[in-house]
């Protein structure tokens, strides 16, 4: 009785495989008596400085969860269980959680982390271990050529650095640029790197290019450098941190350029760092509440619910992110590491922050939008497309 | 900007900077001078005064003033307590005892400034609480209201703890313990109570300090007092360890050096200018520029 049971089982098992189009598995899964938890790991920083973007990766994720899990869960009724492992916004910290999440917690996969010097030092130990990693935001290019395991749910730093470079040409119409960079980040090097050879290619001139570190706090001499090549625009492609105080100052040594940034701007703190110094800022982004889409409505309604605020993109994309990794396991059948990583390579996802495919590379092929500051609140301004 | 511009708004920026540095480096070379210690938590003493007058103006409604007396008064006492509870207890044991006590109280603060719920890890923006004004003082030069501020309390503070070294009671006191400790006590100097206040002014000193470098930077964070802190202990050097004056020219002429690196385009290699600095300076001269001339020590 109990052998004819879990035939019926196996086969429904197939059978929903096939229908799902992803027989590609060999073996389905011994059927467990009851339905066992799917461990699903995350390394988001709640604490340090970038702690608000973990806590918004950790709320999105964790909203996602819930619903998948309330709407029944994955693999016919398995439950998702999430791990946080707070890397305190440290790249040494990283290598260490993911090493216990894999190791010690034995997950099936991992969402994480969030920057991408983190992700960088993380996803070497996941690729080793085959153990698919999906980062909802690292978006420096580097993250994903770590290996065939490493998928991302953002569009890449090339991507952001043209988009910018683009809308300082063709919106704004400027032909000179300074740039900030944060030399101790990839993120803000990689982002740089590409604003310049688009905005170079486009006809612009890069006048002035600065270096300072995360931990510096006065930008005083470098501002008054870029203020004597007197530049149209100025990016600062780094994380809120840090432009908050460097807007500050700017304004203080009265540069008369507009600012412009990347993803990491998208944070409440700016304003309380930067205070009036922030407006008439644009930066790129993943998502905007204001975009009016089906998904980004009903995500909106269900994190303010929960969360009692208004999800930033970090939000949005762990949120698509949790779901795409869910979608992956149903379509694989299974939580055998190389099955997921099979069946991301080939999802066709559509949420909160667009519709998402992989290229070969494992990057998303998908829109950006950019976000006007204006009396201290983001204006969405328009959208990109790749 | 002209060359000249430039070079004159650059020296503005250093100056400011200095400015932070001398008052903190006042704090190390007194307490250096007094018990040969190289009290390396005093970044931290910097920080929590930031943070003192951070939270006097947001949830206490102070002015400005008032807060940085508020951050001054409680890092005063914080210094007194330090120095009883962690220093006094190895006065008389070997003296790398007590520096890696320092290092631990050092430690120690930043982790409680971490864990605090009020601090916690992520930077806050220190509220822009005089509205913010610009004098040019020719094309393209300019120095904000809050700088000058800044220079004019960090003077103020310097001609004050002068005037208590030189001609109060207490200050002759501090440099009767700081020249032969037992001989100051045989002629009925308290020397424990002369420490105390070594330290307390050298604290109020540094929260003063904190509270000036968060008005014009923007910006309080828990490890903010980490490089401030080392680099104010290198100006001490410069200026010659254990010498008031030494103190402040040391921390201006670090201020100025590190934007002259940032102004040259090296503003990656400011930090390491510093404690370059810091290596020649012990090997040329390890006295420091003042390390002869001025035998007045407190």
């Amino acid at each position: 009785m109990k052998r004819k049971l879990s035939l019926v089982l196996v086969i429904t098992m197939v059978l929903s495989l096939a229908l799902t189009g992803c027989g590609n598995q060999p073996q389905a899964p011994a059927a467990p008596a009851a339905p066992e938890e799917i461990k699903i790991g995350s390394v988001f920083p709640v604490t340090g400085a970038i702690a608000t973007f973990g806590q918004s990766s950790l709320n999105g994720t964790q909203l996602a969860f819930e619903e998948i899990n309330n709407a029944g869960g994955v693999l016919g009724g398995r439950k998702l269980v999430l791990i946080n492992e707070d890397n305190q916004s440290k790249t040494e910290e990283t290598a260490t959680a993911f090493q216990k999440l894999i190791t010690q917690d034995e997950v099936s996969a991992i969402l994480g982390s969030v920057a991408s010097s983190h992700s960088l030092a993380g996803a070497p130990i996941a690729q080793a271990a085959g153990i698919p990693m999906l980062s909802p935001t690292s978006t420096n290019p580097r993250v994903t050529e770590v290996g065939d395991f490493i998928f991302r749910a953002c569009f890449i730093d090339p991507f952001q650095g043209q988009v910018m470079a683009k809308f300082a040409l063709e919106t704004l119409g400027v032909t000179t640029a300074a740039m900030l960079v944060e030399q101790d980040s990839d993120y803000s090097k990689g982002l740089a790197e590409y604003f310049r050879k688009a905005f170079e290619a486009g006809g612009g001139t890069i006048v002035a290019e600065e270096g300072y570190k995360s931990t510096d706090t006065d930008f005083s001499t470098i501002l008054t450098r870029v203020k004597a090549t007197n530049p149209a625009v100025v990016f600062v492609p780094a994380y809120y941190g840090t432009v908050g105080p460097i807007l500050r100052q700017a304004q203080a040594a009265e540069i008369d350029a507009v600012f412009l940034g990347g993803d990491g701007w998208d944070s409440d703190k700016l304003f309380e760092l930067a205070g009036d110094a922030a407006n008439g800022g644009f930066f790129s982004n993943h998502y905007s509440p204001d975009a009016g889409t089906p998904e980004v409505d009903a995500f909106l309604a269900a994190y303010q619910a929960k969360f009692n605020s208004v999800p930033d993109a970090l939000a949005a994309l762990a949120y698509d992110a949790a779901y795409m990794l869910a979608q992956a396991i149903d379509e694989a059948g299974s939580v055998e590491g190389a099955a997921i990583r099979d069946a991301l390579a080939a999802i066709s996802f559509t949420g909160v922050s667009g519709t998402v495919v992989f290229d070969e590379n494992r990057n998303p092929v998908k829109s950006a939008v950019i976000i006007e500051i204006r009396d201290g609140k983001q204006v969405y301004k328009a959208t990109v497309n790749p | 900007m002209t060359i000249t511009q430039q070079i004159l708004q650059q020296l503005i920026n250093g100056i400011s900077l200095g400015s932070v540095y001398a008052l903190m480096a006042l704090g190390y070379t007194m307490v250096y001078g007094i018990i040969k210690l190289i009290n390396f938590a005093h970044g931290e003493v910097f920080m929590i005064g930031a943070f003192v007058g951070f939270f006097s103006i947001t949830k206490l409604d102070m002015g400005f003033f008032p807060a940085m007396f508020t951050a001054m008064i409680f890092c005063a006492i914080l210094g007194v307590l330090m120095e009883r509870l962690a220093y006094k207890p190895l006065r008389n044991a070997h003296r790398v005892a007590a520096l890696m006590t320092a290092v631990g109280l050092s430690m120690l603060f930043q982790n409680l400034a971490l864990a605090h719920s009020w601090i916690g890890a992520s930077a806050k923006g220190f509220p822009q609480v005089f509205p913010l004004r610009k004098f040019e003082l020719m094309e393209n030069v300019t120095i904000s209201s809050d700088r000058i501020l800044m220079l004019v309390i960090a003077i103020f503070l310097m001609i004050a703890l002068q005037f208590i070294v030189h001609k109060t009671l207490m200050g002759k006191a501090m440099r009767a313990v700081s020249l032969d400790k037992d001989a100051a006590r045989l002629m009925g100097i308290n020397v424990d109570k002369t420490i105390s206040f070594t330290f307390a002014l050298g604290s109020s000193l540094a929260a003063a300090a904190g509270v000036l470098f968060a008005l014009n930077y923007g910006i309080v964070v828990y490890q903010m007092g980490l490089l401030p802190g080392l680099k104010a202990f290198v100006a001490a050097v410069l200026g010659g360890i254990g010498i008031i004056p030494g103190a402040m020219v040391g921390g201006l002429l670090l201020g100025v050096t590190e934007s002259a690196v940032s102004a040259a385009g090296g503003s990656m290699f400011r930090d390491a200018v510093a404690f370059a600095a810091l290596i020649i300076m012990l090997l040329v001269k390890p006295t420091g520029l003042f390390g002869k001339n001025v035998r007045e020590k407190v």
